[in-house]
């Protein structure tokens, strides 16, 4: 069972929650205070990057018969695509930078390099998966309704085929979103299953029509005696920039320490544990400027789901100020290389193709599902338990001792003792 | 839809009236570059050549009195000039990494010939793009967002043969705009104009006055000095122009002299004859306060407090309002702001006309126009 009480599972009271919750709304001020031409300027920039490398790769697939033509085009153009798709198209549609006024970079009008239209992704993301975030049953993003990524989900047969739905999900990742993002839409349209001609099914022919026209004929046959290779070169970029999304996008919410929740919790939520369940529930991984940017500062996901809204160039600092929070309050803050995070993944994902009596561990200690039951368990309740209910601060440091110890404490409590 | 229809059809909204062989290309460019527009790729060599949407560049801002300056601006492609005069025009400037939007008369005749437009601007203390632009710092070849001339304070054409004017203060900039039109189609009629200002330096145009006022014998020009003269008293109409009550009249300044003329026309039952355009100042302390909020596209209108969000406004009224998460994370139900001011209840800032807002976290501060 996934987390149904976040204040127990945190160790923290519901005065913590709220000291915790003023500290974030102090830094979000602190952001939309100092939001400037600075920022402006990197958005900019950013743009007049991809639009470069997107047409230095469209010209250089005109002579994509030669060999490194083709190379140097198929790179740029997937350069192009992972930047258009994750710092452009995503951040913008979040509204982060809708505070410039700025009719041409704004959530209202963005329209992004994929299958799915914007509108549609709207709804399904910002909307569905960032207000319901990991909740079970309530984010349709855990899976894609696709993948069993909890074991809240009952087992079914066909989940045997797990690790090969995962690489057809990598490779057509768009697809897999923009089919995604349609039921969403369909749904909250309220049109019926059937209905052909709905409004969401319209925008999405059309869109599909422009982007697969675009991609698919309409340049490789402007290359001329070059369409084939022009043809397969947009097909690679577009592969490319598939697999890079799917791989970002699972380390942010699948690797070990990533929290689900449940609707119960869910229902009863304040604001500021709103926060803390973006928190427990989102997993970064490490990057430097240019991982950065080509994530989209999605390697900053735990930033990324407290703050939608702010500039994705500001993550790195915000990043300062949550570490120092979760430290203050022992909380994990989940994060690894971006390798360690996805074999992570990887391995729940294969992991959850078996059936439950195959796993060893409960559901409510497991690593994609661990809940606050975990701390009630025998064995650990002296161990961990009573040490953080009878001793929040520890009496040697001074320092808050809460969720982190608690987990350290039970991990180690496992582990086989060494022989000596 | 034809052929022609279907490639212009990407470009066609922005430059509806205009069509050319360039839309025709354009439109064929937009289904190569889709998403993008050619917009996107063209305004980056040149941020003149957009088609998605007006913009200009600043080539003059010369001083008119010491707290206000006529700014020309050469539109770039696409722009109509055919405005009437005595519209204003939106004007967006870039600051501090923000888009800032205002509307200014237009002081510039309709003009096809050396393709630019003036406006007037008179710095306010609380308006903080007026100090701007006033205060030099925006150099000449600054790229401006320009939305197309609007506004129902416009001069016939032809004009009627009898009219007055009455300004104050900066109320006099679209009346400029008037008489400069009226003056270069030498079709100057019988004009009264009444102009008041606190002191002979705050008088924007005034060279201008006087020697239109010499020129032609059929314009009067009267400036009222009330740091002198005190203020212009409407009762003394009777003597200043005798035959008023058969004139057409335009009127601008500030809300008081507009309250008031209304009310001496309304009791004389000529408000018919009565133009008038009224400056809502930008207000920079403006709190939650709420007022009446209208939906354009949905033609509702509702009075709500300063603790209702639009949004809860919109749904009351019965407007059609997009929605989402409800906590200002989602940006579903975001829509421009038409006119009026609204308050983001998270951080108190404050939204002026031509913001895109955040309708669920985003309450009235006074009377409102939402697009939606």
């Amino acid at each position: 069972m996934a987390i149904t009480d976040i204040k127990e599972f945190s160790h923290l009271t519901a005065a913590d929650v709220e000291a915790l919750g003023r500290e974030l709304d102090q830094i979000r001020l602190d952001i939309e205070d100092s939001r400037g031409i600075r920022d402006a300027r990197y958005i900019r920039r950013v743009i007049r990057v991809q639009r470069a490398l997107e047409l230095g790769g469209r010209m250089a697939l005109f002579g994509s018969r030669y060999r490194p033509a083709w190379l140097a085009g198929t790179a740029l153009l997937s350069l192009s695509k992972i930047i258009e798709n994750m710092e452009l198209g995503h951040n913008v549609m979040h509204g982060q930078w809708d505070w410039m006024n700025d009719p041409e970079i704004h959530s209202c009008s963005w329209e992004w390099d994929q299958t799915g239209p914007s509108e549609h992704w709207k709804r399904a993301h910002n909307y569905q998966h960032h207000t319901y975030t990991n909740v079970v049953g309530m984010d349709d993003d855990l899976g894609f309704g696709i993948l069993r990524m909890t074991r809240d989900e009952p087992w079914k047969p066909i989940n045997l085929l797990q690790p090969v739905a995962n690489v057809i999900l990598a490779a057509t990742f768009e697809w897999g979103i923009a089919l995604h993002d349609l039921t969403a839409a369909s749904k909250l349209e309220g049109s019926a299953k059937g209905q052909l001609n709905s409004q969401a099914n319209k925008d999405f022919a059309r869109k599909i029509f422009h982007q697969v026209g675009k991609d698919f004929v309409l340049f490789p046959a402007l290359t001329g005696p070059a369409w084939k290779s022009t043809l397969t070169a947009n097909a690679t970029a577009n592969l490319v920039r598939n697999l890079w999304a799917y791989v970002v996008i699972f380390c942010g919410h699948f690797p070990d320490g990533a929290e689900k929740f449940t609707v119960a919790e869910f229902e009863q939520e304040t604001r500021h544990e709103w926060y803390l369940r973006q928190m427990l529930g989102s997993a970064n991984f490490n990057s430097g400027k240019l991982m950065g940017l080509m994530s989209g500062n999605l390697s900053y996901q735990i930033e990324h789901h407290v703050f939608p809204d702010l500039p994705s160039n500001r993550y790195p600092e915000i990043a300062v100020k949550m570490r120092a929070l979760c430290e203050k309050f022992d909380l994990p803050y989940t994060t690894g290389s971006l390798f360690k995070q996805y074999l992570l993944a990887l391995r729940t994902i294969h992991k959850l193709a078996l059936p439950d009596t195959w796993l060893i561990a409960t559901s409510d200690r497991a690593p994609e599902t661990s809940s606050e039951l975990r701390f009630r368990e025998s064995g650990f309740k002296d161990a961990a338990m009573a040490m953080v209910e009878d001793l929040r601060t520890d009496p040697v440091t001074g320092k808050r001792v809460g969720l982190l110890t608690a987990l350290k404490s039970q991990a180690r409590s496992r582990m086989p003792k060494r022989k000596k | 839809m034809g052929l022609k229809d279907w490639i212009e059809a990407p470009a066609a909204s922005v430059v509806p009236a205009a069509r050319s062989k360039l839309n025709l290309l354009r439109g064929a460019a937009a289904r190569l570059t889709t998403p993008l527009l050619p917009d996107d790729y063209l305004h980056l060599a040149n941020p003149l050549w957009s088609a998605r949407e007006l913009r200009g560049r600043i080539v003059e801002v010369r001083p008119e009195t010491q707290d206000s300056a006529t700014i020309v601006i050469k539109p770039g492609w696409g722009f109509d000039f055919n405005y009437q005069p005595g519209q204003y025009i939106g004007i967006g400037l870039h600051v501090d990494g923000r888009w800032h939007w205002r509307s200014y008369s237009l002081t510039s005749p309709p003009n096809w010939e050396n393709k630019k437009i003036s406006i007037a601007v008179k710095a306010m203390p609380e308006g903080f793009l007026s100090s701007h632009l006033v205060g030099g710092a925006v150099p000449s070849g600054t790229i401006v967002r320009l939305a197309t001339p609007s506004g129902n304070f416009a001069l016939p054409d032809p004009p009627p043969e009898k009219i007055l004017f009455i300004t104050a203060g900066s109320g006099i900039t679209p009346v400029m705009g008037m008489l400069r039109t009226m003056n270069r189609r030498g079709q100057l009629p019988d004009v009264m104009h009444i102009h008041s200002a606190p002191t002979e330096s705050d008088v924007m145009f005034a060279d201008e006055l006087t020697a239109l006022h010499a020129e032609h014998e059929d314009f009067v020009s009267k400036v009222q000095l009330t740091r002198r003269d005190g203020k212009f008293k409407l009762s003394s109409l009777d003597q200043v122009c005798p035959d008023w009550r058969e004139r057409q009249t335009w009127a601008c300044g500030p809300l008081p002299l507009l309250d008031e003329i209304e009310d001496v026309w309304k009791a004389e039952g000529i408000d018919d004859r009565l133009h008038m355009e009224r400056f809502a100042v930008s207000r920079i302390d403006a709190e939650a306060d709420g007022g009446t909020v209208t939906f354009e596209k949905s033609g509702k209108t509702i009075t709500v407090d300063g603790a209702t969000t639009l949004l809860e406004a919109g749904e009351k009224s019965g407007a059609l309002m997009p929605f989402g998460c409800r906590m200002g994370i989602c940006q579903t139900c975001v829509v421009p702001l038409v006119s009026g001011h609204a308050i983001d209840l998270r951080s108190g800032k404050q939204h002026v006309e031509g913001e895109r807002i955040q309708t669920c976290i985003s309450a009235a501060a006074g009377d409102c126009t939402l697009d939606a």
